[in-house]
């Protein structure tokens, strides 16, 4: 029976088709994918990874909804050119505790997963609420509604903590206990910042240490 | 099964197509305002759901989910009827599908500007949506499998194996990417973390485009083509290898996605490869589908429906050899992060996927309402515009992704950067600037299909249409089936 004829068999009856379809499309799912998930490498943590704290988590999803990863990468190559310009390129073990991951798949502006520690959180302020008034020719928008916001009004933040311990992240009953308190007073525009100065701040030593020697030129 | 209808259930083909043509607008509408937020970031007017962040989302969704998938429901439910022979099973849930699904569209739209999100790509919308896109999409397997079972004629047509192929995998790809926690109505925490999020979001997103703006869109191509050139598939066989062929090596392409990233080298390099050999069935469906019209040749010249599929085919050519050539690593490493992507994604949205729905929409309408196309002139100007706003788009932002790739990773012999990055973001701007206007170029041409479209079916309701009787030595057989005659079906 050659492939053709095999063929007339599926294609007069709808079952076995459907059938046919979905075992030939799930084969490089199950092969590649599945795989994946059981991967350790993937899912452990690095020496400094550690889960968000109620203000940073604040803060990321803040980052998603404003959707800032539609133009903005959490993504460094492993390129002499990308780690000169961004940091340490970027390694599974760091991201562990993104729920969702945030690579992105456009660069209209920088890379931000080392944005960490590179300026003030003034400069963040002053660039959120108007990024023309620091970088003349930017497009980035402004996120003025920022300020006036309070973080304790981004979302249940303890509903938040329990559905990640859920999955497996690891706060403790007191964490969660204290989070509400910790975001009283906090703007969005704080939260949103203390994100970002955390931001590629885990890499273990170790990482770092071996990192030019690693990247390929470009 | 037996009270079937007399007639075939066009009215919710026309009516799909209706909302079909209003998303596209509304969508490119989206999709110019996006572009000019590139030259004048203060449009969004300190507004939050004016913001770029929030809209861009609102061009993907409304243009995939709302024009794409609705043209895409409208095509399968009108050539599933007449390839089968047969009117269409449980009408109503049907029109419960296409209202359903506009509803959803709708709703959906709104709750990207309210920032529910969960940010993965062409999956942003939040689990409420999950929800009810899984029970629609089932409603829409239904309908469309259960007029199938009750076909008259034996051989399923190849257009409905890739109708079929887009609602199983999408149905898959669409469970598997979306297992989340819920907090709130409008957040929820992926399943997946970090890395392996990104493998199964790029596993789900390559393939939302391989199999909903590929495969189904083919489908439409394999029904229509043929029946508006009047001419037999052009190889049976070649359909049938590059079917399985493209079934079965889209799903290992995602990880072209994440070249360099942190996944593992071999997932990367098996998506590098498996992302080369898809050349061969993409090209083989574009030859199968140039050989079936090139006896029709004259008839290009003067059928407006006719010319948007075949020039579709040729973008379809186009962005099926440059993705394969992107995959590549050494390629990818240029072209990644920068507007290269965008000028591919174009390529296919703007020269494939809306041409070639814009050609079957030219085809179908005046057929269901029984009247000439109001205006074939202003047909054939929509096909100018079209092909005009697609070169320029792509164009602009080829020159401004090469550029951005390689500015981006030139660095001196002392290894010191060559130029800061707000500078190469400045200097894009001309290109935005000509992107803007294909943009409007593009749009343009739409909303003068949208007029033709709605002067061609103003006051009319679809003719009633009967199935064709099916020559005997093809009905289906009550049981056990004899061989079949070897002789390729045309519907
Ligand atoms: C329209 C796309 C766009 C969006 C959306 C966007 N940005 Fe930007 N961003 C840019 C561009 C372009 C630059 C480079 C020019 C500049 O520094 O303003 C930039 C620069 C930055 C920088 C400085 C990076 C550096 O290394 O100098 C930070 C920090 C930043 N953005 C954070 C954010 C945050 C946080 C959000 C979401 C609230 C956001 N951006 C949304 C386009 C965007
Ligand atoms: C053989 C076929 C194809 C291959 C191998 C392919 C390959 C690729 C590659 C390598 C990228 C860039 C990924 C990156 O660097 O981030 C890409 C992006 C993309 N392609 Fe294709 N492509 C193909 C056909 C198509 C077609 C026909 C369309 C139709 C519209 C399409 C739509 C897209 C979209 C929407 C993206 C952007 C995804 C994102 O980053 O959000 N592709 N493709
Ligand atoms: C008038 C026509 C259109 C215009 C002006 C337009 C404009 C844009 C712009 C400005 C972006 C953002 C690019 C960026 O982030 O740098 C975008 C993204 C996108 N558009 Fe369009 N668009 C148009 C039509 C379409 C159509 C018809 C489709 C689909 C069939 C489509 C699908 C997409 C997709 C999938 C993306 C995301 C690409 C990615 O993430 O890599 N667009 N568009």
């Amino acid at each position: 029976m050659n492939g053709v004829s095999l063929h007339k068999k599926l294609e007069e009856n709808a079952g076995l088709l459907i059938f046919g379809i979905l075992f030939v499309s799930a084969i490089g799912g199950l092969v590649q994918v599945l795989p994946s998930l059981f991967q350790e490498s993937l899912q452990t943590p690095g020496t400094l990874t550690r889960v968000y704290n109620a203000v940073e988590l604040t803060g990321r999803d803040i980052y998603i909804r404003e959707g800032c990863h539609v133009c903005h990468t959490q993504q460094i190559r492993p390129l002499v050119a990308e780690v000169e310009r961004y940091g340490p390129y970027s390694r599974a073990s760091e991201f562990v505790y993104d729920r969702p991951f945030l690579w992105g798949s456009k660069r209209t502006g920088p890379d931000l997963h080392r944005i960490g520690g590179k300026y003030t959180d003034l400069w963040h302020e002053l660039h959120l609420l108007d990024p023309r008034s620091v970088v003349p020719e930017s497009i980035m928008p402004a996120y003025p509604w920022l300020t006036t916001r309070m973080a304790t009004e981004t979302g249940n933040i303890q509903r938040k903590m329990k559905a990640l311990a859920m999955l497996g992240h690891p706060y403790s009953e007191a964490e969660i206990e204290a989070a509400p308190a910790r975001l009283e007073g906090v703007t969005e525009m704080q939260a949103l910042i203390v994100y970002l100065q955390m931001l590629g701040t885990t890499l273990s030593p170790e990482d770092a240490a071996m990192d030019m020697s690693m990247a390929e030129g470009h | 099964m037996n009270n079937q209808a007399e007639y075939f259930e066009d009215r919710v083909v026309l009516r799909l197509i209706q909302f079909s043509v209003v998303w596209a607008i509304v969508g490119m509408l989206v999709g110019v305002y996006v572009a000019a937020e590139f030259l004048w970031p203060g449009l969004d007017f300190g507004q939050f759901w004016l913001s770029y962040g929030r809209i861009r989302p609102l061009h993907t969704n409304g243009i995939i989910f709302g024009f794409g998938v609705s043209a895409l429901m409208a095509t399968a439910f009108y050539s599933v009827q007449r390839t089968s022979h047969v009117t269409l099973f449980m009408p109503k849930l049907a029109w419960i599908c296409c209202y359903g699904w506009q509803v959803l569209v709708l709703l959906g739209g709104i709750s990207l500007l309210a920032g529910w999100t969960t940010s993965k790509e062409y999956a942003e919308l939040e689990w409420p949506f999950d929800i009810a896109i899984t029970v629609l999409w089932v409603s829409f397997g239904v309908v469309f499998f259960g007029t199938i079972a009750n076909r008259k004629i034996r051989p399923i047509y190849v257009s409905n194996w890739f109708f079929g192929a887009l609602i199983i995998v999408i149905a898959m790809l669409h469970v598997v990417n979306n297992l989340e926690i819920p907090v709130t109505f409008g957040k929820s925490y992926s399943l997946y973390a970090g890395a392996q999020d990104a493998i199964v979001q790029w596993w789900y997103g390559h393939n939302a485009v391989g199999f909903l703006l590929t495969g189904g869109f083919l489908g439409m191509v394999y029904y229509f083509l043929p029946k508006h050139a009047d001419q037999p598939i052009w190889s049976y066989r070649l359909s049938v290898i590059s079917f399985w062929a493209f079934t079965y090596s889209y799903i290992w392409a995602g990880p072209h996605h994440l070249h360099y990233s942190a996944i593992p080298e071999w997932v990367q390099s098996l998506g590098m490869v498996m992302s080369l050999v898809l050349l061969a069935p993409s090209w083989a469906t574009m030859v199968n589908g140039v050989m079936t019209v090139s006896k029709a040749w004259p008839k290009l010249k003067t059928d407006p429906a006719l010319k948007f599929i075949v020039l579709a085919l040729a973008f379809y050519g186009l962005a099926t050899f440059e993705g394969p050539m992107m995959a590549i690593r050494s390629v990818n490493v240029v072209s990644h992060f920068t507007d290269w992507t965008i000028g591919h994604v174009h390529s296919g949205a703007l020269g494939w996927n809306a041409m070639v729905t814009y050609g079957t929409f030219y085809f179908m309408v005046p057929r269901l309402v029984g009247r000439e196309l109001y205006s074939s002139q202003l047909a054939h100007l929509h096909f100018v515009l079209a092909l005009a706003g697609t070169l320029l788009y792509i164009v602009s932002m080829w020159a401004a992704g090469v550029s951005q790739g390689l500015l981006w990773l030139s660095v001196d012999s002392l290894g010191e950067l060559g130029f800061s990055f707000r500078d190469i973001m400045a200097g894009m701007q001309p290109y935005y600037a000509l992107r803007l206007i294909a943009g409007l170029i593009f749009l343009t041409g739409t909303i003068l299909m949208g007029w033709n479209l709605f002067m061609t079916m103003k006051g009319r309701s679809p003719v009633p249409c009967k199935p064709m009787p099916v020559a005997p030595e093809w009905q289906v057989a009550p049981k056990n089936t004899q061989d079949a005659p070897a002789v390729e079906a045309t519907a």
